[in-house]
């Protein structure tokens, strides 16, 4: 298939009647399998696996806090591709598919920050510390409560969307630098990527990295947590799209009043 | 079979708890709010369709 022919297969689900039928018909499948890789891999996680040596047993706050930092960027970016889309091709679908993911990321960051403020305190002796990642973190968590503040605050959807898709823009900074920080300075209590390195994983960088008695039931929990993403967003779409037409159908209601 | 989580039980399970707490919020708002806008539509639309 030419690339081409790709792209036409992909912007099809700009129209909200396709995108509506095929979410129905995938959404059991994202919402089984989320449910699957959470439940085996959290089990797995806190029952199955040993203390850590240094760490103790609060190790075991790695199977949530990794997976949900993971997803609070992610679906920033997710809503950064979506927010351009509308922008550039004025698809309703992309607009609000971001819309649907913010309140997703709002919940991922806040896990992300309350389980790294209880693992914290034994392990750094304090809840919280004005740290790099730990601050770019909560900017990126304030930037997805203005997001949605904006939308609500903006009647015009139009208009919603085109000023929600550039503080997107904006926001992206953080989202990125929040991903990042760790590596552009080197003061902070936040350790550096010790999980999604690829050298880590094959073993062909030597520092320290998560070993695998965690990183496998961790792995299936990014999983359960990328598939549960998938399909809230899928579902949470759906429901914006109804909510437009619902809006749509009453303003005709009005029309011919 | 709970494992033994020590001096560091409290910071485990409540970690566990809050964020298991705001996944399955998140969740069942999600589908409650799907649920509710789903017949809001139909509702309307066999009102529209109905008033021609």
């Amino acid at each position: 298939m030419s690339i081409a022919a790709k792209a036409n297969t992909i912007w099809q689900y700009a129209n909200p009647k396709k995108f509506l039928a095929t979410s129905e018909r995938v959404l059991p499948f994202f919402w089984t399998s989320a449910a699957i890789c959470l439940v085996v891999g959290l089990v797995w996680g806190f029952f199955f696996t040993p203390d850590d040596f240094r760490q103790g047993s609060t190790v075991k706050i790695i199977y949530l806090h990794v997976p949900s930092a993971l997803m609070a960027i992610n679906c920033w970016l997710m809503m950064l591709v979506t927010s351009l889309v509308w922008l550039v091709r004025r698809h309703h679908v992309s607009a609000l598919a971001a819309r649907a993911a913010a309140p997703i990321g709002v919940v991922m960051t806040l896990i992300a920050l309350i389980t790294g403020a209880i693992w914290g305190q034994p392990m750094w002796g304090t809840w919280w510390a004005w740290d790099p990642r730990l601050t770019s973190f909560l900017i990126l968590f304030l930037f997805y409560l203005g997001y949605i503040a904006l939308w609500e605050a903006i009647e015009d959807p139009d208009t919603a969307a085109d000023l929600t898709s550039v503080l997107c823009l904006v926001g992206s900074v953080f989202a990125i630098l929040s991903r990042y920080a760790v590596n552009f300075w080197n003061q902070g209590l936040h350790q550096g990527a010790s999980v999604m390195r690829a050298g880590a994983v094959t073993g062909t960088d030597t520092t320290e990295k998560v070993s695998n008695v965690f990183f496998y039931p961790l792995f299936l929990c990014i999983i359960g947590f990328v598939l549960l993403f998938i399909a809230l967003v899928l579902y949470r779409t759906g429901t914006e799209i109804r909510a437009r037409r619902i809006r749509a159908l009453l303003a005709r209601e009005r029309a011919g009043a | 079979m709970m494992p033994d989580l020590g001096k560091y039980a409290d910071a485990v399970l409540s970690s566990y708890a809050l964020s298991l707490l705001m996944l399955v919020l998140l969740v069942a708002l999600s589908l409650w709010r799907g649920r509710k806008v789903r017949a809001e539509m139909e509702k309307t639309e066999a009102r529209v369709s109905r008033n021609g």
